[in-house]
């Protein structure tokens, strides 16, 4: 089943409290793990993964787009980093 | 006056604003947000909570909610809605009002008895504050950190449009210390803390004279009714 992904981030000048907090927690684990010790911040964001009936057309593609600009951000707060299509949803098994 | 208070999946302060109106002196009106129907109320309070348990993003999901075309409609129409917590989330989602909230700085849940200045006196829920008039109300949000593109801000700044500014300390990291915000028209107003929990002696902040006396909040609904009857 063909599905469509969208990527979200929190627009970069904005200060992302999440990130931060898991930035914080891998900065201690580098005190113990060499190979984290040079991660110098994370920022979080969103995954959609949108299965649909028949075929990801142009038109298809165009309606989802218009949807992640919509719906699954915020343009006030976040920007729409990534659309592409892939055969499956994630982890699903073929 | 009748004031219509929306009830969505996870609002949590909808009976305390229905409360609040009450205790105001006009009649509380439940609206539920799976209606296309606001009963003929004059005014509407989308309350605090955590709709859809904050899920897209807080508010985002109940500002597509049945009865949001209904509120959308009025409140361009000039019916006075006031947006409390998620209210106002969801206000900034239905493009009702500019800006947008994100998680408090500090990555901690809020919830204190909030300072704030009022520092506009025109709007349809501020009017019957003394200009910078400085109110006590709790405060109780983990998303709460106002946003808007530099653009905006000058517009809300020049246009006199921040309704309330945090003072005391910003409590999480609000671009100008923004505690709420209004529309041009000045009938839309959403605001982060809860001025619906400060409406009853015994029940509010404390106060320089007694314990949980603070009943700052009540200007908000008592505002609104002054300015229906003026409109009359």
């Amino acid at each position: 089943m063909p599905t469509i992904v969208v990527e979200v981030m929190p627009k970069a000048e904005l200060l992302d409290p999440q990130g931060k907090a898991v930035a914080g927690a891998l900065g201690r684990l580098g005190q113990t793990q060499s190979a984290l010790a040079n991660v110098t911040g994370v920022r979080v964001g969103k995954r959609f993964e949108i299965s649909i009936d028949g075929e990801a057309d142009a038109a298809t593609l165009a309606a989802v787009r218009e949807l992640a600009d919509t719906v699954l951000s915020n343009s006030v707060i976040e920007d729409v980093v990534g659309i592409h299509v892939q055969d499956a949803p994630s982890g699903a098994v073929a | 006056m009748r004031i219509g208070v929306v009830t969505f999946p996870g609002s949590l302060d909808d009976r305390d604003a229905a409360r609040a109106i009450r205790l105001a002196g006009a009649d509380a009106v439940a609206l539920w947000h799976g209606d296309h129907d606001l009963h003929g109320v004059d005014a509407l309070v989308l309350p605090g909570g955590f709709s859809y348990g904050d899920y897209l993003r807080a508010g985002a999901i109940a500002s597509l909610s049945p009865i949001m075309t209904e509120v959308i409609d009025a409140a361009n129409q000039g019916m006075p809605v006031l947006g409390i917590c998620n209210g106002f989330q969801m206000l900034t989602e239905a493009h009702l009002l500019d800006g947008g909230l994100i998680r408090n700085d500090q990555g901690r849940f809020i919830c204190r008895d909030q300072g704030l200045r009022i520092e506009n006196t025109t709007s349809d829920w501020t009017s019957g504050f003394a200009a910078d008039a400085e109110i006590v109300i709790p405060l109780k949000n983990g998303e709460g950190s106002f946003m808007a593109s530099a653009e905006t801000l000058k517009v809300l700044e020049g246009e006199g449009r921040i309704v309330a500014r945090y003072i005391g300390g910003n409590p999480n990291g609000s671009l100008n210390d923004i505690a709420g915000v209004t529309n041009a028209r000045g009938n839309v107003v959403g605001l982060m803390p809860h001025p619906e929990h400060a409406v009853e002696a015994g029940f509010g902040p404390d106060t320089d004279d007694a314990m949980a006396s603070g009943i700052d909040g009540l200007v908000f609904f008592t505002s609104v009714i002054a300015q229906a009857l003026i409109a009359r």
